[in-house]
C-alpha cells in the first residue's frame, strides 16, 4: 500500500480508514461537511489527529496515540502536493514561475526547475503561457497550471480538493480529460461530488458521510450496485434497504420490494439493497394493482428539469416522466402519488 | 451640476460635505498659518545653521535605525500575532499596542526605569560597561517603543487579509517555512509591509515625549528635530517655524512615497 490512513479527529466527529495502492486514484465522494477535506487536511499536514498512523511509502508521516503525537512530519516534507478548488497561483510569480515553485524549493537549480517547468506546462497544453501573470489567465487556465505546479513538485501523493467546482461548467470536461491522462501512475486522492470525476479519474471509489467511510469499492461497482443513499444519488439512483424476507425486500417503513434477486440461498433476514433507474418508475394518482409491480405512496416534494424529462422527487425516491405527463397529473409540491416499478425493472443484492 | 462620467455611486447625503469640509480645514488651515509666519527672507540659513543641520541629522538617523529595529522585531511579532493560536495571545496582542494610547512621557519613564542607571536592566547594562539613558541609544530606543506598534499592527492586518491559503499550498510543494516566508508569505503582503514601514518611520521622525523623558536634549547627541523646534520656539521663534515647516516637508515626502504605487480607491 503507497498510502494507508487512519485518523479520528472527535471534534469534527471524523474516524476514517482508508488506503491507496501505488499508482492508484481513490475518489472521497460525499455530502458537503461529510469530512473529505478534513480527510485531505489530516493527510496534508494541515490537521492533526486526535488518534491515528498515517503511512506513505512505509514512512511514517504523523503517529498520535491519543493526543500524543508521536511522529509528526511538517507538510512541506511530506511529497503530498494538494491541490485545492481554486488555482491559487502566486499572484506575483510568473506562470514559469508559479509552476518552478515545487522543484525551486527542493533544491533544484534555476535552470533545471525552469525546464521542469516548461515539461510541465506543456503536458496540461499552456507552454506558450509560461511568461504570463496568473491575473491574465481565465479560471480554467490557471487551474491547469495549478495541476502543473502541483505535479512539477513530483509529489509521491497527490490530493485533490474538489478540483472541478470553481469552474465554469463548459471548461470542466477539458481539465477532466487532462486529469485523467496526468493521473495514470500517480498516486492520487480526489473529492468530489460529481458522478463523472469518479468515473473517468477514480479506480476506486470511498463514500464518506458524517465523519465515516460508509462505502467503498471499485467505481464501476460502487456507482453499479450503490450500497449507500449518496453514491445512489450521485449515480442517479434510487436505492431502498431492508431485509430479505424470502420473497424480497422488506424496509424498515414495511415497504416490501420485489426485483431481481441473485440467487435463491439468501438466508431470511439478511440485509439487501434494492436499486432502480428513476427512468423505470411511473407516476400515477391513484393506487394500481396487478402483479408483479411494486408500488410505493409518496408526496411529491420538487420537481426539476432532467434532459428532456421532468425529474419528480418523493421523500426517498425520484422518477423521470415526460413534461406532457408532469402537466397532465398537475404535479405540484404537495401532490399526493403513487409511483410503481416493474418488479423486472429492480435489481436486488445483498448488502 | 456636472459630475465626470462612469462610476455614480450610491449618492451621500448632502449634509455629510458639511462636516467633511470643516474637517479638512482644521487640518489644512494650520499648516497654511504657519507657512504665513515663515520669514523666507532668512529661511535658508535658519534651516541650515549648525544647530539645525545637526538635529536634522539626528532625526533622519535615528529614525533610520528604529525603522530598522522594528522591522527586525516587528515583522515576526506580527508573523506570530496573525498566524499563532495559544492561550493569551490577545492579552499579548492588546499589550504589543499599549504604546499607541499610552502618553509618550509616559513611555519614556518608563523606558527610564527599565534601561536607566537605577533601572530594570540599567544596572546589569551597566556592569557590561553599556549606558543607555541620555544617549543616541536611548533615542533610537525611545522612538522604537512609539513606532513599533504601527508597523505590528499594520503588518499583521495585511497578514490577516492574505490568508494562509497561499502559505499552505506553497508548504505542499515542498517548501520550508522559511522559504515560504520569504517567497509567499512577505512577497504577498508588500503593501501592508511598505505602508507599516513609513508609518513607524513617520512616528519615530516625530517623537518627542519619551525622547525628552529618557534621552533628554543633549546637541548632536539626543536634540532631534522636534525637540531642537521645542526649544528655539522659546528663543528663536523664527527658526522654530522655519524647522517646523522643515518637518513637514518630510512628512508629506514620506506620505507621497506610500501612496506612490498603490491605487488611489480600492479595487473592490
Amino acid at each position: 500500500m503507497t498510502l494507508s490512513f487512519a485518523a479520528t479527529l472527535p471534534a469534527r466527529g471524523f474516524d476514517v480508514e482508508l488506503d491507496v495502492a501505488e499508482g492508484r486514484t481513490l475518489a472521497l465522494l460525499g455530502p458537503n461537511g461529510a469530512g473529505k477535506s478534513t480527510a485531505l487536511g489530516l493527510a496534508a499536514g494541515t490537521l492533526r489527529p486526535h488518534d491515528g498512523a498515517i503511512t506513505l511509502d512505509d514512512r511514517p508521516l504523523v503517529r498520535v496515540d491519543a493526543g500524543r503525537t508521536r511522529t509528526w512530519v511538517p507538510p512541506h516534507d511530506r511529497q503530498v502536493a494538494l491541490l485545492a478548488q481554486e488555482p491559487l497561483l502566486f499572484p506575483h510569480l510568473s506562470v514559469r514561475q508559479n509552476v518552478a515553485f515545487g522543484p525551486r524549493s527542493q533544491g533544484a537549480r534555476r535552470r533545471a526547475a525552469d525546464a521542469a517547468a516548461d515539461r510541465r506546462l506543456a503536458e496540461v497544453g499552456l507552454a506558450h503561457l509560461a511568461d504570463r501573470a496568473p491575473s491574465t489567465l481565465s479560471g480554467g487556465q490557471a487551474q491547469r497550471v495549478a495541476v502543473a505546479r502541483a505535479l512539477a513538485a513530483e509529489p509521491r501523493l497527490l490530493l485533490l480538493d474538489e478540483p472541478m467546482a470553481a469552474l465554469d461548467v463548459d471548461v470542466r470536461p477539458e481539465l477532466r480529460q487532462r486529469l485523467q491522462h496526468l493521473l495514470a501512475g500517480q498516486t492520487a486522492v480526489v473529492t468530489t461530488h460529481d458522478v463523472l470525476d469518479a468515473l473517468l479519474l477514480a479506480d476506486e471509489v470511498a463514500v464518506i458521510e458524517a465523519g465515516r467511510v460508509v462505502e467503498r469499492g471499485p467505481t464501476a461497482r460502487v456507482l453499479s450496485r450503490p450500497r449507500s443513499a449518496f453514491a445512489a444519488r450521485i449515480a442517479g439512483l434510487n436505492l431502498l434497504t431492508g431485509s430479505w424476507t424470502g420473497d424480497g425486500v422488506t424496509t424498515e417503513a414495511g415497504e416490501v420490494v420485489h426485483g431481481h434477486a441473485p440467487g435463491s440461498d439468501l438466508a431470511v433476514g439478511a440485509p439487501m439493497t434494492a436499486v432502480f433507474r428513476p427512468a423505470s418508475v411511473s407516476v400515477y394518482l391513484e393506487e394500481r394493482h396487478g402483479s408483479p409491480r411494486n408500488t410505493f405512496r409518496g408526496t411529491v416534494r420538487t420537481l426539476e428539469p432532467h434532459g428532456d424529462l421532468v425529474r419528480v422527487r418523493t421523500d426517498h425516491l425520484a422518477a423521470d416522466v415526460t413534461p406532457g405527463a408532469a402537466a397532465e397529473l398537475s404535479l405540484v409540491p404537495g401532490t399526493k402519488v403513487w409511483l410503481s416499478v416493474k418488479a423486472a425493472e429492480v435489481d436486488v443484492y445483498p448488502g | 451640476m456636472t459630475a465626470p462620467a462612469g462610476d455614480a455611486g450610491a449618492g451621500l447625503p448632502r449634509w455629510a460635505f458639511v462636516p467633511a469640509a470643516v474637517g479638512g480645514l482644521f487640518v489644512v488651515l494650520p499648516l497654511v498659518a504657519m507657512a504665513t509666519r515663515v520669514d523666507w527672507s532668512g529661511y535658508w540659513s535658519l534651516v541650515t545653521s549648525a544647530s539645525a543641520r545637526a538635529a536634522l541629522a539626528l532625526s533622519l538617523q535615528t529614525s533610520a535605525a528604529s525603522t530598522a529595529v522594528c522591522l527586525v522585531l516587528g515583522i515576526p511579532m506580527a508573523l506570530v500575532l496573525a498566524r499563532c493560536r495559544f492561550p493569551g495571545i490577545d492579552l499579548l496582542r492588546s499589550l504589543v499596542m499599549v504604546p499607541l494610547v499610552l502618553p509618550p512621557v509616559v513611555g519614556g519613564v518608563a523606558l527610564l526605569y527599565t534601561f536607566g542607571r537605577r533601572g530594570l536592566l540599567g544596572e546589569t547594562l551597566e556592569v557590561a560597561g553599556l549606558q543607555v539613558a541620555f544617549s543616541t541609544t536611548a533615542v533610537v530606543l525611545a522612538q522604537t517603543f512609539v513606532a513599533l506598534p504601527f508597523l505590528v499592527m499594520t503588518l499583521e492586518g495585511a497578514l490577516r487579509t492574505a490568508g494562509s491559503r497561499y502559505d499552505v499550498v506553497a508548504a505542499s510543494l515542498g517548501a520550508r517555512p522559511t522559504t515560504v516566508l520569504r517567497r509567499v508569505t512577505l512577497p504577498l503582503v508588500g503593501p501592508g509591509l511598505v505602508s507599516g514601514t513609513v508609518l513607524s518611520f513617520a512616528r519615530a521622525l516625530g517623537e518627542f515625549g519619551a525622547t525628552i523623558t529618557f534621552a533628554g536634549s543633549l546637541e548632536g547627541v539626543t536634540r532631534t528635530l522636534p525637540l531642537e523646534i521645542y526649544l528655539q520656539r522659546e528663543t528663536d521663534p523664527d527658526a522654530a517655524v522655519a524647522l517646523s515647516l522643515l518637518l513637514v516637508v518630510v512628512a508629506v515626502l514620506v506620505i507621497a512615497v506610500t501612496r506612490q504605487g498603490r491605487p488611489a480607491r480600492s479595487p473592490l
